[in-house]
């Protein structure tokens, strides 16, 4: 047994929520602050809602809601004076992201009259930058076959890049009571504060990527909720602060998997850990024991970068079909509204109709091929290079699908129902992922400049 | 007899890994379910892709996870999440084929 394991040392860490805006349950914060936990560490982002908020620079989490979760961890974190650590703020992790974030926290310092001494964080990723490092051959594809251009690169909006545990470490030796950090590596909030205490890598990357979801990790699984984690020296115990829900060898060991590719082996900036000697023990009828998770430094310290295009923008409708005769004929219907779209706009546009009632959740996936409904959802969809023209395109497929005839047809009012007025929908802008790489740096700082404010 | 794996296991989930793959949960309510289902050898990468109508070099991995007693498949995603006429942003209703998919099981 070694001497810190002799000293008992032990950190804890809170996570009051699995996102933050997601809702925190007043109930599980309370607890878990009794708890004394030395920081508290929240995820704020995801690509999971798709590439427009990257692109946007907007968040995906409702400004009041978010506010609300913020002010409670605030609250707190002054009355313990334990450090808040926040991870790709605003969602996307780019620079109108975290300017929302302290625009909300701004806000609620003046209101409290808080003062903490907080550290900025920036992830943009400058193009200049990016290209002389495609040049210098330092950039690889990820999940993707096609390497990194320097087009592609100039054609993106927005590109940013996953930071690690050492840029929230610098700010921690800065004194920084709070960090707001742009795109972050997610367990990063949550183990910086024990890395930079001296404790196992291996252990405090996993308890990191558990506790970043909050309490998904922890049974029943509903709703948003908050998770606490203890570290140790040789090990790492998870426990909800909710009463009504327990932590699981299986739902710990389950949530390993979430939304991994593979759960022996996940990657982060620098190196990877290694599950393959990883141990769950129920401990105690709430809490998991896990031990045995082994970081394995990378040869060469690389990041993750995403990137988004924009492609167009959006018009849509939504409408319903109920007429058995018409959906007997349904493709071709759709080809015929297709063509008379194409008489009047040959070109300049994407028209996509989305078949609920046959294939709009799978498309090319789905096996059911034959309608088995007695009536068929339509998203009508319309993608141009300017909103004019997606407009223009969307209304005439609009009257296009009303009117047209097909064979049989009884119903000559129309064909379409819609749910709403107006019918016509604008979605704003629309934006692809087109940058999933890696890029290797010599400084894990480099990318990643820290701002000291004082509010 | 055959049951279809959503009747043998606990949870089948799909969800995005990252925006350009998607993967697969199976998760067994039980060691002894797990380790039945893993002897039976039934899901390869042929017929996975032949589930959803994909080449099986766009199946990547088949991974048992012995901890959670579950067994992950991670594909190619058909399209980037997000991506123009792709329909379901967060891959969470891709689970169906696989759930639906019959396999020999007698009950016990």
């Amino acid at each position: 047994m070694n001497a810190a394991r002799m000293t008992g040392r032990r950190m804890t860490i809170l996570a009051p929520e699995g996102m933050l805006g997601y809702g925190i349950p007043p109930r599980s914060m309370a607890e878990g602050m009794k708890r004394s936990p030395d920081a508290l560490g929240v995820d704020a982002g995801s690509t999971d809602p798709g590439p427009h908020y990257l692109g946007a620079g907007v968040p995906f989490t409702n400004r009041r809601a978010f506010r609300r979760d913020l002010a409670m961890i605030l609250e707190a974190a002054k009355d313990r004076r334990i450090p808040v650590l926040i991870g790709s703020a605003g969602g996307g992790g780019g620079t109108p992201h975290l300017e929302w974030t302290l625009d909300v926290y701004r806000e609620i310092c003046r209101e409290r009259g808080y003062h903490f001494r907080t550290a900025v964080i920036g992830a943009e990723v400058d193009k200049g930058w990016l290209t002389r490092q495609i040049a210098r051959g330092r950039t690889s594809p990820l999940d993707l076959d096609t390497p990194l251009s320097a087009a592609e690169v100039d054609r993106s909006t927005r590109i940013v890049a996953q930071m690690g545990f050492e840029p929230f470490m610098r700010a921690l030796d800065m004194d920084a009571e709070v960090i707001i950090a742009g795109r972050a590596y997610d367990p990063a909030c949550i183990g910086a504060v024990p890395l930079r205490a001296g404790f196992d890598p291996g252990l405090v990357i996993h308890m990191g990527k558990i506790l970043e979801c909050g309490g998904a990790a922890a049974y029943p699984r509903h709703g948003s909720d908050s998770l606490l984690g203890f570290i140790e020296e040789d090990a790492f115990v998870v426990e909800p602060p909710n009463p009504d829900k327990v932590c699981t060898v299986a739902s710990v060991a389950a949530h390993t998997l979430y939304e991994k590719a593979d759960p022996y082996l996940l990657h982060l900036p620098g190196g990877a850990i290694d599950l393959t000697r990883t141990t769950f023990e129920q401990l105690t009828p709430r809490q998991v024991r896990v031990s045995g998770t082994r970081f394995v430094k990378a040869p060469r310290y690389t990041l993750k970068l995403e990137g988004v295009r924009r492609v167009g923008y959006r018009t849509l409708t939504i409408a319903g079909v109920r007429d058995p005769i018409l959906i007997s004929q349904l493709d071709a219907y759709l080809e015929n509204i297709r063509q008379r779209v194409a008489d009047t706009y040959p070109d300049g546009y994407r028209l996509v109709f989305h078949v609920y009632g046959r294939d709009g959740v799978m498309g090319r996936l789905e096996h059911v091929k034959e309608i088995r409904s007695h009536e068929i959802g339509l998203v009508i969809e319309v993608v141009a290079d300017d909103p004019d023209t997606s407009a223009a395109v969307l209304a005439l497929a609009r009257s296009a699908g009303l009117h047209v005839t097909y064979p049989g047809r009884k119903a000559i009012a129309g064909n379409l129902a819609f749910p709403f007025s107006p019918s016509d929908l604008k979605a704003g802008e629309v934006y692809e992922f087109n940058i999933h790489h890696l890029v290797v740096v010599d400084d894990a700082l480099e990318l990643f400049p820290i701002e000291i404010v004082q509010t | 007899m055959r049951r279809t794996i959503g009747d043998i296991a606990a949870f089948v989930t799909s969800k995005n890994a990252g925006p350009f793959l998607l993967t697969l949960d199976i998760v067994f309510p039980d060691k002894a379910t797990y380790e039945r289902f893993k002897a039976l050898k039934v899901l390869d990468r042929v017929t996975v892709a032949g589930l959803y109508g994909v080449m099986a070099e766009d199946v990547l991995k088949i991974i048992e996870f012995d901890p959670a007693h579950a067994v992950k498949i991670t594909m190619r995603r058909a399209w980037g999440s997000g991506a123009v006429g792709e329909g379901d942003v967060y891959g969470a209703q891709q689970h169906v084929p696989l759930m639906e998919h019959a396999v020999p099981w007698e009950d016990a």
